[in-house]
């Protein structure tokens, strides 16, 4: 018999896809079912973020983060406002960092739901979505209570919190977290054992600890691999070192470590809520820094001080300058680093912020983690990275 | 907290004299300016010298000086999870010199050094795979250049008759406003109308 030459297949994945969890477009080399080579392509959401930062005084920039990774906008703010906070040398008063870490583990809670339940979406389990949407309806009029949006909130802002929580919140919260157990050992009684789940995802897309390291992984996706990594934990920021939580570390590097870790992580920020809410029952005071060169007046002092009134202008056309430097501010936000490289030229408008998208060191690593699996493998390797193409396109 | 930062950053400059210009800590972060030369050397020792252990390269990124005879910044994040420090490496550059690729060192580099070269126009010698990434195909200029326009010079629309994507010239309705807030009385100085030759006259 003669030799057969097989040619390997070239086929496009995307960039509509339901498994493609956005505007993802992947070239795929197949040799029959295997994945030979795989190349994505990015950049279909690509809005120029950072150019239009550029051309906005430094609060005007801070929405521009919501719809970055619009599933976890506030962390996002947490990384910008940290930021600029550094370079004017200022920090949030203690009761406005309590608000701020409170916000940012529902906000975790928010991304992890979406993600693993639309991970088990993705390969073939259609209550997880149903369940977890309705808790995330729950927490997004938390969203909405304080900022008067259900995500595109722009509620951290440089040097606080732009208001304090509406009265009742914290008990309202406090019912919440109470039910979340229970409903977590129900999500995790569908998937953790499920016989369908587990074929699709153990042993699937194996990242070793040196890989990690290699390709710049962060978040979730360094802990499944067994890096014991937190930023929470190793440069806590705002009140996270007086928080009590353990960080999960998974063994295998698997898809499914890497949808155990991020389980455990929505216990743990639950926990946290807890100790926020504890918190704020008794840390009383204002909630942004008291300095009216950097945050605007309240309403009702500006109806009979005419300085307030100049501030408040001042504030919203001009804004307020930021001394020159530079700085790399990072936090954990749930997908893993996000950071902000931001430089100042003295002016009231960022010279240059860069931003650092955990996703996009992520997806960089797609072709090394689906080489040799199969084509169904790939919808599973792309939803446990957790990728969202708001942050990776920017 | 800085001293320890600033011992480290005068041990690298020590064993790496060929590629570190400068080692400073500036806000409590640590920062090398290198020379393109040695930066591969500089980026391996940061990553393997027991005292560094950098093994994440987080972020690549250039910055634009138009005003500077090399005018990019090409800025490399390091992270060490085992000493949980961080450093910044800068490299500077012009558009015709390309700076040696990372992407040997870190795997994680190859996709921001296309990010550096598909935004800014810096090339990247002996790159993988050096391709445009975030920017539409076939879009020419480098849009965050600071002489690149914020409207860009082509715009998008369906065209219903020739059933596909027309791209046209960009036309503004209004036409586009950058406002100068530096206040007159203090920082900018702004010159009055009129006022343009006063200062010349005091001068001569």
């Amino acid at each position: 018999m003669s030799d057969v030459e097989i040619k390997t297949l070239t086929m496009n994945f995307g960039p509509q896809h339901p498994a493609a969890h956005g505007v993802l477009r992947l070239v795929v080399e197949m040799d029959g079912e295997i994945v030979e080579r795989c190349d994505p392509h990015i950049g279909l959401l690509h809005r120029g973020t950072e150019k239009l930062i550029e051309y906005k005084s430094y609060l005007q920039a801070v929405p521009y983060f919501d719809r970055l990774d619009y599933v976890s906008p506030m962390n996002q703010e947490h990384a910008y406002a940290l930021a600029v906070e550094k370079l004017l040398g200022i920090t949030a008063p203690e009761r406005g960092q309590y608000i701020r870490v409170l916000f940012s583990e529902i906000t975790r809670i928010l991304n992890h739901l979406l993600n693993v339940t639309t991970f088990a979406m993705d390969v073939g389990a259609l209550t997880p979505p149903l369940w977890g949407f309705e808790q995330r309806e729950l927490l997004m009029e938390y969203y909405e209570g304080v900022s008067g949006s259900r995500m595109h909130a722009a509620y951290f802002r440089p040097g606080g919190v732009h208001q304090d929580l509406p009265d009742g919140m914290l008990d309202s919260m406090d019912a919440w977290i109470k039910q979340f157990y229970p409903f977590m050992k129900d999500i995790e009684k569908l998937l953790n054992d499920n016989r369908i789940f587990r074929q699709r995802t153990v042993d699937i897309g194996v990242v070793n600890p040196q890989q990690a390291l290699d390709w710049g992984f962060s978040g979730p996706m360094i802990r499944a691999s067994g890096l014991p990594w937190d930023l929470r934990k190793s440069q806590p920021y705002d009140v996270y070192e007086r928080m009590d939580f353990d960080i999960p570390v998974g063994k295998t590097g698997d898809c499914f470590a890497r949808y155990l870790v991020r389980i455990e992580e929505m216990y743990q920020s639950a926990r946290i809520m807890e100790q926020c809410v504890a918190a704020l029952r008794t840390v009383t005071g204002p909630v942004r820094v008291d300095d009216r060169k950097i945050s605007p007046p309240r309403r009702g002092e500006m109806k009979d001080s005419m300085e307030a009134l100049i501030h408040h202008f001042k504030l919203y056309t001009e804004g307020y300058k930021v001394p020159a430097g530079e700085t790399y501010t990072a936090v954990e936000a749930p997908k893993g680093e996000f950071a902000v490289y931001l430089v100042s030229d003295g002016t009231n408008k960022p010279y240059r912020c860069k931003i650092r998208a955990p996703g996009f060191p992520h997806l960089a690593a797609l072709d090394m983690m689906t080489k040799g699996h199969q084509l169904a493998d790939m919808s599973a390797n792309i939803g446990s990275l957790d990728i969202v193409f708001g942050e990776v396109d920017r | 907290m800085t001293e320890p930062l600033q011992e480290l950053g005068e041990y690298i400059a020590q064993a790496n004299e060929r590629a570190v210009m400068a080692a400073y800590v500036r806000l409590g972060e640590l920062m090398i300016d290198a020379r393109p030369e040695g930066l591969i050397g500089l980026l391996t020792f940061l990553r393997d010298d027991p005292r560094c252990l950098f093994k994440q390269l987080v972020d690549v990124c250039g910055v634009d000086w138009p005003e500077r005879e090399k005018r990019f910044d090409v800025v490399y994040n390091l992270l060490s999870l085992k000493n949980n420090q961080r450093v910044r490496v800068k490299v500077a550059t012009d558009e015709a010199t390309p700076v040696p690729s990372a992407a040997p060192v870190f795997s994680s580099a190859g996709w921001f050094e296309r990010e550096a070269y598909d935004l800014y126009g810096v090339w990247f010698a002996d790159h993988p795979d050096l391709r445009r990434i975030l920017t539409d195909y076939g879009f020419e200029g480098h849009p965050l250049r600071k002489d690149f326009p914020l409207t860009g010079f082509v715009e998008v629309r369906w065209d219903d008759l020739q059933k596909r994507v027309v791209y046209e010239p960009v036309k503004l309705t209004q036409e586009f406003r950058r406002f100068d807030f530096l206040s007159p009385w203090e920082g900018a100085h702004q010159v009055l109308p009129g006022d343009e030759k006063a200062d010349e006259k005091a001068k001569s």
